[in-house]
């Protein structure tokens, strides 16, 4: 239950996205039924929105899966990151939280990490498994708004997972010891000048993973501890 | 969209972001980890909320790169409420509502 409780901060995000969400998948000429199956088997919002995109502009599949795929690609370095914290577990319990791993509840677990305290499966599927069903709930209610909605963003509604993946930055930066405290501030500086050399001549999904590598290389090159 | 074309579409999908979520968690169970790839490991989360937050920050007008200035607007009083209140909750509730009123006013 903790992590059901752990998870409430991070619901207003999914919420708010996840009916912008609905509304333009209904927009892009989806039914009901088809975004509640993407919530369900796909579940990852940017890569959600990405496919509605591409099927309103009649992409070939061949080409959204694999657009889907560059997109999503970042959670193989979210999972990496977090999956030795999980090797006493059975490899089902791994598998079950690799599945409905998120940037949100990978941020909240990493930042518990970070603090030094213990995190469990029954924990970790908590905040999962609530994320996950507040997600599917919330698509589907936007795809039956759909019809008479007004653009989600009007509100400033879509800026949640921006304003999310800031307090989640700022929440890991204040973990951080004092003394390592300018290492990231270089790196975090580094990032912002890869992103935007490699998004002149990338996508931007495609930018924020080959920026982390690389940035997370020069991290441990010039790391002195 | 056609029933077949969208069941494709679905398993292509599920697959390809079920794949990169779970395979790290399958090998972390069979190798230690070395120091150097623990400390890369390290880096990942700082690197990767700073890369989204950027790309949010960024938008193509045709094949210029620009910066989203109503987002940037946004972002520099999000953060030091991030800062400030330590509280998820707190924070994307004020980015809503700054957001909102940026783009009323502009």
């Amino acid at each position: 239950m903790d992590g059901v409780r752990d998870c409430i901060p991070t619901l207003l995000g999914y919420i708010s996205i996840g009916i912008a969400m609905g509304v333009v998948g209904i927009s892009s000429g989806l039914t009901v039924l088809h975004v509640f199956l993407l919530a369900i088997f796909v579940y990852a919002g940017s890569a959600q929105f990405i496919i509605c995109a591409m099927i309103a502009s009649a992409s070939p599949i061949s080409a959204i899966i694999m657009t889907t795929f560059i997109v999503n690609l970042r959670h193989f370095l979210l999972s990496s990151a977090l999956a030795p914290n999980f090797t006493q577990y059975s490899i089902w319990k791994n598998i079950g939280i690799g599945t409905l791993l998120t940037d949100e509840s990978f941020g909240v677990a990493i930042t518990k990490v970070l603090k030094k305290k213990p995190i469990t499966d029954t924990w970790m599927n908590g905040l999962n498994i609530t994320a996950y069903i507040v997600w599917i709930i919330s698509c589907t209610l936007g795809a039956y708004l759909g019809g008479w909605v007004p653009n989600p963003s009007t509100f400033g509604l879509d800026y949640a997972l921006t304003a999310m993946f800031i307090a989640l930055l700022i929440l890991q930066l204040q973990t951080i010891e004092s003394s390592k405290f300018k290492h990231y501030l270089l790196l975090i500086l580094l990032m912002v000048i890869c992103m935007v050399i490699f998004s002149t001549f990338l996508s931007g999904s495609l930018s924020v993973i080959i920026s982390t590598v690389v940035v997370a290389t020069i991290g441990v090159v010039t790391d002195k501890s | 969209m056609t029933n077949t074309a969208f069941a494709l579409l679905l398993i292509g999908c599920t697959l390809v972001t079920f794949i990169p979520r779970v395979i790290p968690f399958l090998v972390a169970r069979n190798f230690t980890l070395s120091k150097p790839i623990e400390k890369w490991l390290s880096y990942l989360p700082v690197c990767i909320f700073t890369g989204l937050i950027v790309e949010n920050l960024l938008q193509t007008n045709g094949s210029e790169l620009g910066i989203n200035w109503n987002v940037l607007i946004a972002t520099i009083p999000t953060i030091f409420v991030a800062a400030f209140s330590k509280s998820l909750l707190t924070t994307v509730l004020f980015g809503i509502i700054c957001m909102g009123i940026v783009r009323f006013i502009l």
